[in-house]
């Protein structure tokens, strides 16, 4: 074999030129390595394998017309999954468009702008908040962010924003706009550290070359760290979003739990994750549980996508970069 | 063609007009009392110096004498750096850069600055790296106008015929002694008086250090020069004053022909030829 070519010429300043020493070692520590990535990929696989064969039922049964139907009806035994699958989309759309610009903001803050003796405290702040347990943010969506939504913020929305369809309907308070402004405070610190960090990484040179050709401290960060570390910051968006489609605990928590699909932020609905989790106790028959199961690959695939479409973005970005080298 | 004319860096710019016409014997930049310090650790210590226009004027000494330090004070860049802190007077046509009603903002639009590391930003083409200087002060601005201006910035630089055909590539696809250039033609674009280079062909090869050295010797024509540099040999070669540093004093400093020749100081004389440093 090749390696035990290379081992040879390499050890000819050794006095013993077999090599068996070091070839056997190497040998254990390359199979206990790979069976250690092959765990990895063996969980994985049989993890689909499982979800497939439990949602057979659902699958032989409904097609693709599960993904576009807007049934739930475990009494005669009618799925589809249109208004969860919505509602997963919605509600993660709403918490980035609320996150993104606070998190970042907060970033440039903690990484250009404070001064040292407030950037490690609010660091460690922020960092604290993601290290609540979703049920506990829940409970306090419950009791404190839903009555204040209900009455102020959706009154306010619907008395003077009322003509868009987003803002129209009775305020519940339980419903998108609340699960979304919960998975924003539950995405925001992962968001936050993460761009912190990658802002914290680009060099000093950089902001040093664009003071030098009498930038301000704004431009300094919109026109040289902002732009040197976007794809992180990309990176660091797409890890909040995958919180938040998944998120399951406090949105379920807030967000009505009603299987409909409305264009109005006001109205309660359901996400994929709050839907599981609500009924697969109850559940019942194969095809019910089929359907749950069915329900989570979609999740599975949903989140799947949005990572592939991360990497893609990085990785464009970062060749785009890098062209001619 | 036109600007193959002026390719030629060691030959005289046939279409250009000095930017600055300036009296020769005029000293550009005074520096008064200047102390300078990182936290709590002094690294400049009361120098004094004057420096001439339209000449280069290059600062040498060991590694850790100030001489960096001293040359991020003439443009206020020494206070980005963290605890840093500055003392005494940079006089610039007679008035204090450090003054109370000076913005550092206009002071580093005056006196342009270049690095030790080529500093290209990544995400800009050459073109925007050229122009990333002028936009600042310019919210908009004639399309054609600024073509003309980084054109002319780049054939300053000397690199105009190496990258004419690929302005849209990304600035950091050049190599290290082009991108370097363009740090240069960068600085130029924003028409400085005085340029500041700190060591700039510490990390370049021979050929395009000398590239750099022969591009200083043009640009002196226009604006001041004054250049760190670690290498003695550089100093001699492009400087016309010469200051060497020791610890965070200027030791001594004199035009370059009299200081390499005839040393009035001991220890300028045992750096010079290599005693120590």
């Amino acid at each position: 074999m090749k390696c035990s070519d290379s081992a040879t010429t390499s050890s000819i300043a050794v006095k013993d030129w077999s090599g068996r020493r070091g070839r056997l070692g190497d040998k254990i520590f390359l199979y206990l390595t790979f069976i250690f990535a092959l765990i990895i990929v063996v969980i994985l696989v049989a993890l689909l394998i499982v979800l497939n064969v439990d949602a057979m039922p659902a699958i032989q049964k409904f097609g693709t017309s599960f993904l576009t139907s807007m049934d739930w009806d475990p009494v005669q035994e009618l799925f589809g999954a249109l208004p969860a699958i919505y509602g997963t989309l919605l509600s993660s759309i709403i918490a980035l468009i609320i996150a993104v610009p606070i998190s970042i903001g907060s970033a440039v803050f903690l990484s250009e702008l404070a001064p040292a003796w407030i950037r490690e405290p609010a660091s460690f702040l922020i960092e604290m908040l993601a290290a609540i347990p979703s049920v506990i943010i829940g409970l306090w969506g419950i009791f404190v962010l839903v009555p204040f939504i209900r009455s102020p913020i959706e009154g306010w929305l619907g008395s003077h924003l009322g003509f868009l369809p987003l803002f129209q309907g009775p305020p519940f308070g339980l419903g998108f706009l609340a699960a979304g402004i919960i998975l924003a405070i539950m995405v925001i610190p992962i968001i936050t550290a993460v761009s912190r960090d990658v802002m914290r990484a680009v060099p000093i040179t950089q902001r040093e070359a664009m003071y030098a050709l009498g930038a301000t401290r704004w431009e300094t960060i919109y026109r040289t760290v902002l732009p040197y570390c976007r794809s992180g910051l990309v990176g660091a968006i797409i890890l909040g979003l995958g919180r938040a489609l998944g998120e399951t605990m406090a949105v379920t928590m807030v967000i009505g739990n009603s299987y409909a699909l409305t264009s109005s932020l006001f109205s309660p609905g359901v996400t994929i994750a709050s839907k599981i989790a609500s009924e697969f106790s109850e559940a019942s028959g194969d095809l019910y549980i089929g359907s749950l199961v069915e329900l989570a690959l979609v999740l599975f695939g949903i989140t799947l996508l949005v990572n592939i479409i991360a990497r893609l973005m990085v990785w464009r970005m970062v060749s785009v970069r890098n062209t001619g080298e | 063609m036109l600007y193959e004319m002026t390719n030629n860096i060691t030959g005289r710019s046939t279409t250009e007009k000095p930017l600055y016409a300036r009296d020769k014997s005029r000293y550009m930049l005074e520096v008064v009392r200047l102390s300078a310090w990182y936290g709590k650790m002094k690294a400049v210590n009361e120098i004094s110096m004057k420096i001439k226009a339209q000449a280069i004027t290059a600062l040498i000494g060991p590694s850790g004498c100030g001489k960096s330090t001293l040359i991020r004070c003439m443009n206020r860049m020494h206070e980005v750096s963290d605890g840093g802190k500055v003392s005494g007077q940079v006089l610039l046509d007679g008035r204090d850069i450090y003054g109370k009603d000076v913005d550092a903002v206009s002071v580093r639009r005056r006196i342009g600055m270049v690095f030790q590391k080529p500093t290209a930003f990544p995400t800009m083409s050459i073109f925007d790296n050229v122009a990333s200087g002028i936009n600042l002060t310019r919210l908009w601005s004639r399309k054609g106008e600024l073509q003309e201006l980084v054109e002319h910035s780049l054939k300053k630089a000397a690199l105009w015929e190496e990258v004419k055909d690929k302005l849209n590539r990304s600035g950091v696809s050049l190599s290290g002694g082009q991108q370097q250039r363009l740090c240069i033609a960068r600085a130029i674009a924003i028409e400085p008086e005085i340029l500041l280079l700190d060591e700039p062909c510490s990390a370049l090869d021979p050929i395009s250090t000398l590239k750099i050295e022969e591009l200083m010797l043009e640009i002196k024509k226009d604006y001041t020069v004054v250049i760190v540099t670690h290498n003695m040999q550089q100093a001699a070669r492009v400087s016309d004053f010469t200051g060497f540093l020791l610890l965070g004093e200027l030791i001594e400093f004199a035009p370059t022909k009299e200081l390499f020749s005839i040393p009035h100081d001991k220890r300028t004389e045992d750096y010079i030829t290599g005693r120590f440093g």
